[in-house]
């Protein structure tokens, strides 16, 4: 199951498409009104001092997203 | 856990006068076009979240009233939090003559995702295109018909600041109040669930007489939001699901959808990606930017700011700055205004003599009233006048959110939200202000852990007080301009013991009485935005440091005639402050402070200014020194009643740790709805205090 990538695993710089939102709940509806929806483009930007959360570029706006939530965001 | 849900009422001075809702996402200066709309003054500053209640105020223009409603930002109108229901509501059933859709032009596309979502809605709709300048700065330019043209609404661009943009966009109102606009549907959704809107429309449309959107309705009622549910049936009077033929139909249609393999599950994430997918399509052929440039600065800036190695340093430094430049900028003026106020005092006792006052009423007037506005208005007033437009600035910039993902990692291990960090740094300037903005948190056991611990972030009413003391006790014998960088940083290690007490007790809360794991968010940083710094010092000023100087002086001028009294009224030839302050004082003397101390902090309960003023009349009814018109002059005083370095220690520690000011309790009462948390967000600071304060004396007194 290598091929399984999650928006946790970008990396600084990377970009890459929304595949599955697997988030349920509250935080599905939010990160869906921000845009993120499946195809999606987004960029890794950067990892705050602690390692998490990391901030990515969503339809032009600065998201930070805990690793608990990139995690159920699945990507290609 | 019953959250306030302010309902909106609306205050119109006239039957003709029109409401216009301003609606948009968070941060796109809607309170700035508010503001300059109607002349009030909402606070604005670049962090999402910053209008947690509904504001009003009149435009007039052109011989008629606008009465202008500021909403709280939101993402979409698929509610989630108590204060994006509110801002839906006022949008569906607010009786609204026109809602003006704010938007940053930096990131049209999501903002034209809650365009469509009120477009849906409503009627009369403007697009405000915001943030023009900061667009074409990154190389982002707008087809304003185009995008008018494809949203089937008019389009004004703005830069809020600008007064000719406004009135542009206030001509557009106008002109859409005179003539209505026929509407089409806007978002085209699947087959299916089209097909299940035309189902039930007749039926809706027959029952439903009232002015509202009935295909958006429909949409709802087959997706069955609760909320917006109950809501509807308050609007309209009745409850609709209980009507036997629309049941019936709703269940034809859920079936229609079932039978083309849409679930309910799946209805609303289908609905919500149509909508975004029809929001890019719109900005595809009308957006365009250069990618290349656009953003670079932005995270040259982050990376700095936010890196691994200089994220945390650099905060330290930033705060250690501000409260340098406070301390130093703050010393001059605080002598002047002293030596002013008792070269006046002086004038005064022999003027108030000349015309042969009694003693008594000298005493209240000079000793009572006077001494303590003075004290007040001397201390307080220039480091506030210094700190307010410095972290204002900060604020603006668009530093505050960079501090909160900072640090959310550690709130996190706390099991909180790292939109704490954001309401601590409202309370910098004022802890009820800092309680109120705990509406950003959406978990709302979250949300109380970040009220209870609001406390510990001392307010400005406790900062004179922390510089006072550190000035006096410890840097005495540090010489020079060094003076007050070593002041600067030994305040800067209070306030970062007062963060990481914040820490602590959310732990503690989180495995306690409010247990609990972290609940999931999302943290936006918005892009770094140039402060206007004349109208940040302005507005600083007469905003926050005029109105919390405004409430000390109302708090101190009774305070002051009742510690006089009590200084002067004796029963048994002892005063009755002398009988309060030795009942208290075997308990104080625990904590490492004095009866008086102690007192001054329980009269204190109002504002937290006046606490040091007490303790001065305190001492000086003692009668043993009355002349206080220096620093050095107060330390002889506060020495020769007893104090030393660990009485300063445990005093300025005791002033960071202690029960809320009066204000942030009733606001506390008021945001929780619950006699129980406000005793809690009482009591726990109060006993974290107590218990610091025995430790560190009972250590303390080992080495002394």
């Amino acid at each position: 199951m290598n091929d399984i990538m999650t928006l946790k695993d970008l990396k600084i710089g990377q970009t890459a498409k929304v595949k599955q939102l697997l988030s349920i709940g509250s935080i599905r509806r939010r990160l869906q009104d921000i845009g993120l929806i499946e195809g999606t483009e987004v960029e890794c930007l950067q990892k705050s001092p602690a390692g998490d959360p990391v901030a990515y570029l969503i339809r032009g706006a600065v998201i930070a997203l805990r690793s608990e939530d990139s995690v159920n965001i699945l990507i290609s | 856990m019953g959250f306030t849900k302010t309902e909106l009422i609306i205050k119109k001075s006239t039957p003709e006068d029109k409401v216009i809702a301003l609606a948009g996402n968070p941060n796109v200066g809607k309170s700035t076009v508010f503001n300059n709309l109607t002349g009030l003054n909402q606070h604005t500053g670049n962090w999402p979240g910053k209008t947690v209640s509904n504001a009003q105020g009149i435009c007039s223009f052109c011989g008629t009233n606008y009465v202008m409603v500021d909403l709280p930002g939101t993402y979409s109108l698929m509610a989630h939090s108590a204060e994006e229901e509110v801002a839906r509501d006022f949008i569906c059933f607010g009786n609204h003559d026109a809602v003006i859709v704010v938007c940053d032009a930096t990131c049209l596309e999501r903002n034209i995702n809650l365009v469509l979502q009120i477009i849906e809605i409503t009627t009369n709709v403007i697009v405000c295109v915001n943030l023009l300048d900061e667009a074409k700065k990154k190389n982002i330019v707008i087809d304003l018909d185009a995008l008018a043209q494809k949203l089937g609404v008019s389009v004004v661009d703005t830069v809020a600041r600008r007064k000719k943009d406004l009135q542009k966009l206030m001509l557009e109102v106008e002109n859409i109040l005179s003539e209505p606009y026929i509407k089409k549907p806007i978002v085209k959704y699947l087959e299916p669930i089209e097909k299940a809107i035309d189902i039930i429309e007749p039926l809706i449309n027959q029952k439903v007489n009232k002015q509202i959107n009935t295909r958006w309705l429909c949409l709802k009622l087959l997706d069955y939001d609760e909320t917006l549910i109950n809501s509807l049936d308050k609007f309209l009077g009745f409850d609709l699901l209980s009507d036997e033929e629309i049941n019936n139909k709703l269940k034809e249609a859920r079936n229609h959808l079932v039978e083309n393999g849409i679930d309910v599950k799946s209805l609303r994430d289908i609905i919500v990606s149509c909508i975004v997918k029809r929001a890019e399509d719109i900005c595809k052929d009308t957006v365009k930017y250069n990618k290349e440039t656009y953003i670079t600065r932005d995270r040259k800036i982050d990376k700095i700011l936010t890196s691994k190695l200089t994220g945390i340093p650099i905060m330290i430094c930033l705060f250690a700055l501000v409260f340098w430049i406070t301390i130093s900028g703050a010393n001059y003026p605080s002598r002047l205004l002293s030596e002013w106020f008792f070269w006046m005092e002086g004038k005064l006792t022999a003027a108030l003599q000349y015309i042969d006052a009694p003693a008594w009423f000298i005493g209240i007037l000079v000793d009572g009233v006077y001494r303590v506005l003075a004290w007040v208005i001397s201390v307080m007033l220039p480091p506030m006048a210094i700190f307010f437009p410095l972290f204002t600035l900060l604020e603006d910039l668009g530093y505050l959110p960079r501090i909160a993902f900072n640090l959310d990692k550690y709130f996190k291990k706390c099991c909180a939200c790292g939109k704490q960090a954001l309401t601590m740094c409202m309370g910098f300037g004022c802890n009820a202000v800092g309680v109120i903005g705990c509406r950003i948190i959406d978990s709302p056991r979250e949300r109380l852990i970040a009220i209870i611990t609001n406390n510990f972030v001392p307010c400005n009413g406790r900062f004179p007080t922390l510089i006072a003391v550190l000035s006096m006790f410890f840097v005495g014998t540090v010489s020079g301009a060094f003076k007050s960088v070593f002041s600067a940083i030994l305040l800067t290690v209070v306030i970062i013991f007062g963060i990481l007490m914040t820490f602590a007790v959310s732990k503690i809360l989180s495995k306690t009485i409010l247990k609990g794991v972290p609940s999931s968010f999302t943290l936006e940083l918005p892009p770094f935005r140039k402060p206007q710094i004349g109208k940040v010092i302005v507005r600083s000023i007469f905003d926050r440091t005029l109105f919390v100087l405004g409430r000390a002086v109302c708090t101190a001028a009774p305070a002051g005639i009742i510690i006089w009294l009590m200084a002067n009224i004796t029963i048994n030839d002892i005063t009755l402050l002398a009988h309060c302050s030795d009942f208290l004082d075997p308990f104080a003397q625990l904590l490492g402070l004095d009866g008086v101390i102690l007192l001054a902090f329980i009269l204190g309960l109002p504002a937290n200014e006046i606490v040091v003023p007490i303790i001065i009349m305190a001492y000086i009814s003692s009668g043993k020194i009355t002349e206080l018109e220096t620093l050095s002059d107060l330390k002889n005083l506060l020495v020769a009643n007893g104090w030393t370095w660990v009485t300063a220690i445990s005093m300025m520690l005791f002033s960071l740790l202690h029960w809320p000011c009066a204000t942030t309790c009733l606001t506390i009462k008021k945001e929780t709805q619950s006699i129980k948390w406000t005793a809690v967000s009482f009591i726990v600071p109060t006993v974290f205090g107590i218990l610091v304060c025995i430790i560190f004396t009972s250590i303390a007194r080992l080495f002394v």
